[in-house]
């Protein structure tokens, strides 16, 4: 097979301590928990930025936001929640997990590994300080739409430029982990023994490799077009608006997919562990997984129903979106078919992977919705939109995330967490979610636009539910932080295998695993 | 070390791609142009087709409202010479537009045209139009400029009234180098 017999190379880490340890790091434990530790503190601030429009909208008028400053928090909201909570947070675990369940010492490259990890924080700060600039932040929306980001102040420079950190960050990070999944799995361990985070992460780092390089070319047509007399996005000058929203929207809908399959690969983990039965149809998840990557590439115009470009190309967008539910309903019922007549129990892993399920399915369900062009041009930009893909992405993906938080947290400290409080946390996160959220999708039928700090008073009992219930999905996430700690600070010590269903070679390892994962490749019947 | 230089060869693979899909991200930009050409989308730019058998409706009388707008502090007069005209549908029309430069530089202008009523855009059928190419403007050159159009029987009874207006842009990076260039995606 392909197993790399290679001692790894011995992090410099080791002589240092404190902060000069972390900076220095080739670890990819170590460089995990700095992934991980990152995205949370801009789940935080990206959450922080949620509460501030909320209140906004808790009641009609204008309260305490001016109308640009609103603009600003909708687009950096979502700016790092995509780039700075999400996407970090799934290179976190890839970082922790693949090594160990490959069979692998450590990441193929791991230098390269550490400086990935360190264009981050730079970018995060340019973002965040870019609120500072004169004009103030980016307000186009974190779809940064021409001609606006033609026109804004120095703030969308500063952006422009995270992007272009964040996006290097983005297929480093990949190209490493591809690499790490190719070529350091254990002897035996052939395409079809691979676990299923490791399968979604290779179709996700490939997906990675292929489109932000074209978000970094359409952010870069905007820069010279902003500065250098180019005119691509300039009506005037020959070109066109509507480019920018194709080239952003090639990039756009294969990032979502990056987004979320590697959720998929997470689920995938959790329900056979919990159920004490194998994954049901591994293939069909494989090429269920590998068909949604490769539709990515096909259906970008669905976020463009508006822009006027024809019958015929609508119904090819609108026909091809349908197609992404096939393969996605293949994964919803093969969950189905892992729990079913399985020994269940419900530990906060199972619960969260169970959640997910469930608002994964209104999500994916509304997303067949507004794939339907004719009822698109009604809800395009309407809340409706914003209901949809926050309960596929806060609730589809941010529950996987809890759910191997919780799942391999007793695996990387060596104690358990406190599975009372873990429950809390999913039932409050759970309530809170779907009253900030369901509220949405019937403002959006109502008419409510997005993007807008005011609304005429019919919406005002709603979007006083979803404030509130803003406020307590906010809040709830302290208590995760607070059973994190805990766990890292102390508890009940666990054995290799933690839990008792599972399988995978990271339960072969003590824990806390050691810091080279497998010195000695472990063989695979 | 043969697993190392195996190693390489991919990371070099893969950068290579990821190179290759930055220009990609630029080829999109040619390749649009070329699609819409071929398929006839977003022809702004370019002479509308009129069928021969076209026949003027005597009968019916439509309001032709025209309207000027300059852009980006550009130092120009722009105006129509007729505010509205009455048009017959299938009839050719010819108005025209007077332009003036009034400051010390050539300028670059590019006029983009909208319709109003929505979708009264498909039934305006341009035969001749200074927003086909841009404009250049020597210092203080003043320029009268003809639109030809016919508007198409087939518009809804409904409409009594068309406005056109134009918007002229200036076209930043050409101060004056381009004589008179033929704007991308004209035929």
């Amino acid at each position: 097979m392909h197993a790399v017999v290679t001692q790894p190379i011995e992090s410099p880490s080791a002589e240092h301590r404190g902060f000069m340890r972390w900076l220095t790091s080739t670890n990819h434990k170590d460089i995990g928990t700095l992934y991980l530790c990152f995205s949370f503190a801009m789940f935080l601030v990206g959450g922080v930025m949620a509460l501030c429009i909320r209140a906004e909208l808790f009641k009609p008028g204008l309260q305490f936001l001016r109308p640009e400053l609103f603009n600003q928090l909708t687009t950096m909201h979502g700016l790092i929640m995509v780039f700075g909570a999400v996407m970090p947070a799934f290179v976190g675990f890839a970082n922790w997990q693949l090594p160990m369940m490959l069979g692998a010492p450590d990441m193929a490259f791991p230098r390269l590994n550490n400086f990935s990890f360190w264009l981050l924080p730079p970018a995060a700060l340019l973002l965040v300080a870019s609120f500072f600039a004169p004009g103030g932040a980016t307000a186009t929306g974190w779809t940064l739409y021409a001609p606006l980001s033609v026109q804004m102040g120095p703030g969308m420079d500063m952006g422009i430029f995270a992007i272009h950190l964040l996006g290097i960050s983005s297929i480093l990070g990949a190209i490493n982990i591809a690499t790490t999944i190719l070529r350091m799995r254990a002897p035996g361990m052939g395409w079809m023994k691979m676990p299923m985070f490791a399968w979604t992460w290779l179709i996700t780092s490939f997906l990675l490799v292929a489109v932000m390089p074209v978000l970094a070319s359409a952010v870069t047509m905007l820069l010279t077009d902003r500065h250098f007399g180019t005119h691509f996005f300039n009506a005037a000058g020959g070109g066109d608006p509507v480019l920018f929203q194709h080239i952003f929207w090639f990039f756009g809908h294969p990032e979502v997919y990056i987004m979320i399959l590697p959720a998929f690969g997470i689920i995938s983990e959790i329900m056979p562990t919990f159920a004490r039965k194998p994954l049901f149809g591994y293939r069909s998840m494989v090429i269920a997984s590998s068909s949604i990557g490769v539709l990515a590439f096909l259906v970008w115009g669905h976020h463009m129903f508006t822009v006027g470009f024809g019958v015929g190309p609508e119904l090819f967008f609108m026909y091809a979106t349908m197609l992404v539910g096939v393969p996605t309903g293949v994964k919803i019922f093969n969950w189905l078919g892992t729990m079913w007549q399985g020994s269940l129990t419900f530990e906060a892993p199972m619960l969260f992977a169970i959640g997910f399920i469930f608002v994964f399915l209104i999500g994916g369900v509304t997303g067949v919705i507004v794939g339907v062009a004719a009822v698109d041009v009604q809800l395009q930009d309407t809340y409706y939109v914003v209901a949809h893909f926050h309960y596929t992405m806060v609730a589809g993906t941010l529950f996987a995330l809890f759910g191997a938080t919780y799942y391999w947290l007793p695996k990387w400290t060596g104690h358990m967490y406190d599975e009372r409080l873990a429950r809390w946390h999913f039932w409050l996160s759970a309530i809170f979610f779907n009253m900030t959220f369901f509220v949405q999708f019937l403002l959006g039928l109502g008419g409510m636009p997005r993007r807008i700090p005011d609304y005429p008073l019919q919406f005002a009992d709603l979007n006083m539910v979803s404030s509130i219930g803003a406020a307590g999905f906010g809040l709830t996430q302290l208590l995760f932080l607070y059973v994190i700690v805990k766990c890292v600070r102390g508890g009940k010590p666990v054995g290799a295998r933690v839990w008792e269903g599972a399988r995978g070679l990271e339960w072969t390892l003590p824990s806390p695993p050691p810091h080279h994962s497998f010195l000695t490749p472990p063989t695979i019947e | 070390m043969t697993a190392a230089l195996r190693n390489r060869r991919l990371v070099i693979s893969m950068a290579a791609v990821s190179v290759a899909m930055f220009g990609f991200g630029y080829l999109l930009s040619p390749l649009y142009l070329r699609l819409c050409r071929i398929t006839g989308f977003n022809r702004l730019q370019s002479a509308d087709a009129v069928s021969a058998d076209m026949r003027t409706m005597a009968d019916r009388t439509v309001l032709m409202q025209f309207d000027s707008n300059l852009r980006d502090g550009l130092p120009w007069e722009f105006r129509p010479t007729q505010a509205s005209v009455p048009v017959h549908p299938g009839e050719q029309v010819r108005i025209s537009y007077d332009v003036q430069n009034h400051s010390d530089h050539v300028i670059v202008g590019q006029a983009i045209a909208s319709y109003a009523p929505e979708g009264a855009a498909a039934y305006v059928r341009k035969l001749e139009c200074f927003c086909f190419s841009m404009q250049t403007l020597a210092p203080h050159e003043s320029r009268r400029m003809p639109v030809i159009f016919v508007i198409d029987p087939s518009l809804p009874r409904e409409v009594r009234v068309v406005t056109l207006s134009y918007t002229f842009f200036q076209v930043p990076g050409r101060q004056g180098q381009v004589a008179s260039a033929a704007p991308e995606g004209q035929t």
